[in-house]
């Protein structure tokens, strides 16, 4: 199912409402990770409001699309993604992190309904997918798995195992999303621990590859669809994606991985003011593309 | 005296049938399957010396092979789970649970996915393979985490048993198993109920409290009766099966232990983090006694024949009955 010009307008808009949410529940919690939910804002706005087949009024939909989120602490991306798809209230997301919560620093499955394992440690999210998808084809369901993880966790052994598993049992039904956005907690990918070729080593493992940018939203639809035409493996979305998307001060800033606004570097912006100006930066940038009177 | 209620094998003395716990976790796996379509099977290139080989050529279809990757074997259970599936994973117990702990602790426990790992060739009974083969920690890893249930089956038709209700029960369970053969003490008429301690000796006088409760678990439940046997005309004693480590049976463990004023545990595993410690830590906080441990004090184990290992190690029959004997002494 090809994405219209108009629902690449609205799921844009829904990137900004949700990159809008995160900042403000990072600022509510005065602790988590920022670089990578912004980064990762406009794939999960594609997957809510146009890829997945779900019921946010009924999570548990027995015929529903399953997510897979194998880099836990980008969860903050996938709750303000999962509100404004109608999961929960929006006001719910500034409870993120703080005692009583179902909105984990790193989630988990029987917390909130609709998130669908635990995740957080790192490596082990295609596994999972990669056995949940095995479980559905014995059973010859139609859903589609989909598993969302990152570049860092390239470097887990047990990412391998799962990519050697998925690739060798031909898993057409799972779709796996990297974000390749060069960051990690050390630094750069390239210098902490180098991936590339990353392609190569994917399609070496039988997965069929897709390289694509994670901002083009047709471009990324494009692939998701194309990897549902790939029947003899399973597929992988290389998604080149800029950590800290939509403010310029965090883009490309690895000291912004596990920063929250308000304890970041402070060599651009000072730390009491990061959360009001990055607010600001992204409602002008949403008032560029509609009216500010929206 | 044995317990005429647990209807144990009459020859239990008298060259008891001698077999492995891990065979019974193979025919109980196939009965589980046939009981529940859910069940699979995951192995990790271990299929024969596991025994998951029988359910894999029963149900080629039903069982998944990970390869030599214990870390994926949990993972994709652990999937498989949330699925809907009731995943069996087995490997060595010091690759699975050793290996993939963390994958064990977040994918199967946090995620509460009822997934039974099931951990052959526990304890220096291994033998000749070594130390890197003898997994002497795996009770105390799973022992932890919360929701888990361990199981450590004393005989071959128990472990039949315990897999029965390890695929029933609605959870993450371990189940341990030796490689060696030992003796078979139950029979199929001996009742088996998950987390429900068993006496299976019990003193001529069921009026008069014993001296002493042992307390053992695995295959070492046979070495704690002979000792029982051995010093019958001695000491009035009450020998227990715990073949649910977790959770502890511990109205069992606390009424005996009140009874006896003495406690011995047996278990072929570290004393750091096992039954002694989970009976200790009871027992401390409910109706201290003196405790004797049997189990492996702070060493690895090494090459060598099962029995010599195991009295090397300080858990034949005369270790026994010495705790048995001090432990009482330690009462004055």
């Amino acid at each position: 199912m090809s994405v219209s010009d108009k629902e690449v307008e609205v799921i844009a808009e829904k990137a900004l409402q949700i990159r809008e949410t995160i900042i403000e529940m990072l600022v509510a919690a005065g602790s988590g990770h920022t670089a990578g939910p912004l980064g990762m804002a406009d794939i999960f706005a594609a997957f809510y409001f146009h890829i997945l087949k779900h019921d946010p009024k009924n999570p548990a939909w027995e015929e529903r699309d399953r997510m897979f989120l194998s880099n836990g602490h980008i969860t903050p991306v996938r709750y303000a993604a999962m509100a404004h798809a109608g999961y929960f209230p929006v006001e719910e997301c500034l409870t993120l992190r703080k005692f009583g919560t179902r909105l984990q620093g790193h989630p988990e499955r029987e917390r909130l309904p609709g998130v669908e394992t635990t995740s957080g440690p790192l490596g082990s999210g295609l596994g999972q997918a990669a056995g949940y998808a095995y479980g559905a084809r014995m059973d010859g369901k139609k859903f589609r798995v989909y598993g969302l993880m990152s570049d860092g966790e390239q470097d887990a052994g047990a990412t391998w195992e799962a990519a050697m598993f998925a690739g060798a049992n031909k898993l057409s039904n799972l779709t796996a999303v990297m974000d390749r956005n060069n960051i990690q907690i050390n630094g750069m990918t390239e210098n902490v621990m180098p991936l590339e070729n990353i392609a190569k080593k994917y399609e070496a493992f039988n997965w069929h590859v897709i390289e694509v940018d994670g901002h083009n939203i047709e471009a990324f639809c494009d692939a998701v669809d194309e990897a549902k035409a790939i029947y003899e493996k399973p597929t992988i979305i290389i998604a080149h994606t800029i950590p800290g998307k939509g403010i310029k001060e965090i883009e490309f800033d690895y000291r912004w991985h596990g920063a929250p606004p308000g304890k970041g570097p402070t060599d651009k912006i000072p730390a009491e003011k990061q959360g009001e100006y990055f607010l600001k930066e992204l409602r002008t940038l949403r008032g560029k593309i509609k009216s500010e009177h929206e | 005296m044995l317990n005429p209620a647990v209807k144990l094998a009459s020859n239990i003395f008298d060259k008891p049938e001698q077999k492995p716990t891990r065979d019974g976790f193979g025919e109980g796996l196939i009965e589980a399957g046939e009981k529940d379509k859910r069940v699979v099977a995951l192995c990790a290139d271990l299929a024969e010396s596991t025994r998951m080989l029988p359910f894999k050529e029963k149900w080629p279809k039903r069982y998944v092979e990970l390869g030599v990757a214990e870390q994926n074997l949990a993972t994709v259970a652990s999937g498989l789970a949330n699925y809907g599936k009731i995943p069996f994973i087995a490997s060595y117990a010091t690759f699975s649970p050793g290996r993939n702990n963390e994958q064990i602790r977040t994918n199967i426990c946090i995620n509460n996915v009822p997934v039974k790992i099931v951990g052959s060739h526990a304890g220096v009974s291994v033998g000749p393979d070594g130390a890197t083969h003898q997994a002497l920690e795996d009770m105390a890893l799973m022992r932890v985490l919360p929701r888990m249930t361990v199981i450590s089956p004393c005989d071959s038709e128990e472990a039949r048993k315990a897999t029965l209700a390890a695929a029933a029960h609605n959870g993450p369970v371990y189940l341990r198993l030796a490689r060696e053969k030992t003796p078979v003490m139950t029979t199929a008429a001996t009742p088996f109920e998950l987390g429900k301690a068993q006496v299976m000796w019990q003193p001529q006088d069921k009026r008069k409290n014993p001296d002493v409760a042992v307390f053992a678990t695995g295959p070492l439940v046979h070495n704690a009766l002979v000792a029982a046997k051995t010093l019958e005309e001695k000491f009035a004693i009450v020998v227990i099966n715990i073949h649910t480590v977790k959770p502890l049976d511990t109205k069992t463990v606390t009424q005996w232990s009140k009874k006896a004023g003495a406690v011995v545990t047996v278990e072929e595993h570290q004393i750091a983090g096992g039954l002694g410690s989970a009976i200790a830590e009871v027992l401390a906080a409910q109706a201290p006694v003196p405790q004797e441990f049997i189990g492996v004090k702070d060493q690895f184990g090494q090459s060598g024949e099962p029995g010599e290992l195991i009295a090397h190690y300080g858990m034949d029959v005369p270790h026994i009955t010495a705790a048995i004997t001090k432990v009482v002494k330690r009462k004055k």
